[in-house]
């Protein structure tokens, strides 16, 4: 029983990054008609926002010492960041947390991004065939991150979370198992409440404003809403945009959890598109069920009990699941009817 | 170009492309792209191509998981090998046997969606290939490290023999590195164009087209289209099985990212380059990539320098750091950049600049009424080429 809680627990923090990014897919897709094989590639961008900004806060002031001398004889250097100098004890707390603290950094990047993004090329390709849009974002994912191997180099750049929530936590006890039997590492909670916040946030404002109101409006008929007056080309954009934020952010709190590299965005896109292509093309609620479907059985097709009777089923589970749903409700778990049915 | 095709001129095409292939040694010396190993990459990938064209530019479906068929065509070949030595005509009969298969399997599945579903399904299926190749299949293909021949393995047929040096691939003595290696692949390549050729205009070619046109009309009209679908399925996996057993052949050595899905991304990319539904551009695309892969790959700060020794010294240095972002190491940059522009200009690829440009040159007023009808469907004009 707590191996399965532990294994539940395992899948939901894969499964809110997975079900972030295909959020956003979802959302470009029911918005922009769009197939955006970059989106693993902002997600790439968010995660190396958090990079840059750990560098940029870490930037350090070479103090030396001529009183003092090392070992070798040379006089003592001490290295302090800038900011610890600045700031002093607020600027250790603000390195301390510089994961969650860079969010505030991603957001307008990310934001930018997308907005460029759209306006300088997803535009010219809203009615072009889906196989030149899936071609052409394909290639922009190559630049992107070649730009950043160029930038960061090829080996993952570890990041760390915030000391507070830097160790495991028993969260058997709460729930009435024996002391140790689940134990999780408490940044993974963050991340699950993070991504859980992040797609509330989402849903409300396509259900609570006025400007999601419209967007939703477009979705179901782009043609009379624009017919009524209003340029829902332009909110569509914002929505590309927003999109790259949601892909950025889940990148930029999955640092601690995967020491970012150029080319996590193609292993995590690959299985974004499984997880809406089950959920359902076109539906967000779908996407985001999916996406933790998808992690939680991931994982517990990864347990030593299932692999010894299927060996390799962790590697594949994913497809396989994808390709039986697509044989078997073509729709997906949610689509809705005459979305992308062919 | 855009001329009446008649047996005669298809003819006459089969004759020069073999012409220009078996002499490619000769006109390609003078651009640096004169020797074996890279043209034997041109063959192979121009037959990689080639296959995939059949796929792709005939009926309109997206594979995103070719590059499976290339790992299982090396896979087997290597298996060849080892169980019944380094003649490379079984391995070519193994590769094609399980390609085949695999493909009607795959295909069987894949092609019960279309569009973007197909796609996914595709690459759904060559992501499960290459984990599993990496992983629980390892004794089959030997995980990470990739499958080789041993001196070890059974071999029945060439086991006697003695020779004690790296085992190379041969086919009745005659050994398959270097020109001979090129020419055992230049051969395939001729049969594999020759088989291409006969598809695009044969009545199983034109419903393929029709497939890609309109395939709802097509089912209207009380046509059951999967058959054909499946059987340019099956025969473009075959295609890329063998590419995959002519890489074996020229280096016996099997890995597992063969299959991984950036290797499916380039072949995409070298027939959309060429231009999708053409006979030779995928050939041209194919070895247009691996001959900038090459050259390209080689060069690195050094080299440049020497390039830009002309310049002033402040502009060299900036010169030099700019263009060192696009070679050698950066080379995919390069790739990625090439991949937009001719997917945002020129989605027909380069046979429909050539296209574009003979047009231009064939502007007559008497032949307006003419190219009216012409410029109506530039991919069917495309196509007929």
């Amino acid at each position: 029983m707590d191996a399965i809680v532990l294994q539940i627990l395992n899948g939901l923090d894969k499964g809110g990054a997975y079900a972030l990014i295909a959020l956003g897919l979802t959302l470009i897709f029911g918005t922009l008609g769009v197939v955006n094989f970059a989106h693993g590639a902002l997600f790439m961008l968010g995660a190396f926002c958090a990079v840059a900004f750990n560098k940029l806060i870490g930037l350090e002031q070479v103090v030396v010492d001529p009183t003092k001398t090392t070992a070798w004889g040379t006089p003592l250097e001490t290295r302090v960041p800038y900011i610890e100098v600045w700031l002093g004890d607020t600027g250790t707390t603000m390195l301390n947390y510089s994961v969650p603290l860079s969010i505030a950094f991603a957001i307008p990047v990310m934001l930018l991004v997308g907005y460029v993004m759209e306006r300088g090329l997803i535009r010219h390709f809203y009615k072009r065939p889906h196989a030149e849009q899936i071609l052409v974002t394909f290639g922009l994912a190559i630049v992107l991150q070649e730009i950043i191997k160029t930038y960061f180099g090829a080996n993952p750049i570890p990041q760390s979370a915030p000391d507070m929530v830097r160790g495991a936590m028993d969260l058997g006890i709460w729930i009435g198992f024996d002391p140790g039997t689940v134990v999780y590492p408490q940044w993974r909670i963050v991340y699950l409440f993070f991504s859980l916040s992040v797609i509330g946030g989402v849903f409300a404002f396509l259900q609570f404003t006025t400007f999601g109101m419209v967007v939703r409006a477009g979705m179901a008929d782009r043609e009379t809403v624009g017919l009524l007056g209003i340029n829902i080309e332009r909110r569509f954009t914002l929505v590309f945009a927003v999109a790259a934020v949601v892909a950025g952010l889940a990148g930029v709190m999955y640092t601690p959890i995967l020491p970012p590299d150029y080319h996590m965005g193609m292993d995590f896109l690959v299985l974004s598109f499984v997880v809406v292509v089950v959920g359902g093309m076109g539906s967000l609620p779908g996407a985001v069920s999916a996406g933790f479907l998808l992690g939680i059985l991931q994982s517990f097709a990864s347990m030593n009990e299932v692999k010894t009777i299927l060996p390799g089923i962790d590697q594949i589970i994913i497809y396989l699941v994808a390709v039986i749903i697509l044989l078997v409700r073509p729709r997906g778990l949610m689509g809705r009817k005459g979305v992308m049915e062919t | 170009m855009m001329t009446k095709i008649s047996p005669r001129s298809d003819l006459l095409m089969l004759v020069l492309f073999t012409a220009a292939i078996l002499t490619m040694p000769i006109w390609l010396a003078p651009i640096g792209a004169g020797y074996p190993d890279l043209l034997q990459k041109f063959a192979i990938f121009g037959l990689f191509a080639l296959g995939f064209n059949l796929l792709f530019g005939l009926t309109g479906y997206l594979s995103f998981g070719h590059a499976a068929f290339l790992g299982i065509g090396s896979y087997a070949a290597v298996w060849s090998f080892k169980l019944l030595g380094m003649n490379p005509i079984p391995a070519l009969l193994f590769s094609v046997v399980f390609s085949s298969l695999f493909a009607v399997a795959i295909g069987y599945i894949s092609l019960r969606r279309s569009g973007i579903y197909f796609s996914i399904l595709t690459l759904a299926f060559a992501q499960m290939s290459y984990n599993l190749a990496y992983s629980v299949l390892t004794p089959i293909t030997n995980g990470e490290t990739g499958l080789r021949v041993l001196q070890s393995d059974p071999r029945l047929f060439d086991s006697s023999s003695e020779a004690s040096g790296p085992l190379i691939s041969n086919l009745f003595g005659i050994e398959m590195t270097g020109y001979s290696g090129f020419y055992f692949c230049a051969v395939l390549l001729i049969i594999g164009f020759y088989i291409s050729q006969r598809i695009f205009r044969s009545p199983f070619g034109m419903m393929l087209r029709a497939v890609k046109s309109n395939q709802n009309r097509m089912s209207y009209t009380g046509l059951n289209t999967r058959p054909y679908t499946l059987a340019a399925f099956v025969i473009s996996g075959t295609f890329a099985g063998v590419a995959g057993s002519l890489l074996a052949v020229t280096d016996p050595l099997a890995g597992a990212e063969r299959m991984q899905w950036t290797a499916s991304g380039e072949v995409v990319l070298m027939t959309i380059l060429g231009g999708a539904g053409t006979l030779l551009g995928p050939i041209l695309g194919a070895g247009l990539i691996k001959y900038f892969e090459n050259i390209f790959s080689a060069y690195n700060e050094q080299t440049l320098h020497a390039i830009f020794s002309f310049l002033p010294d402040f502009m060299e240095g900036a010169v030099v750091s700019l263009a060192s972002l696009f070679v050698g190491e950066g080379w995919h940059l390069t790739l990625g950049l090439l991949f937009m522009v001719i997917v945002i200009f020129l989605p027909g690829g380069i046979m429909e600049g050539f296209n574009r440009i003979t047009k231009l040159f064939r502007r007559r007023p008497s032949r307006v009424g003419k190219r009216a009808g012409h410029s109506h469907s530039p991919a069917s004009a495309n196509a007929a080429e």
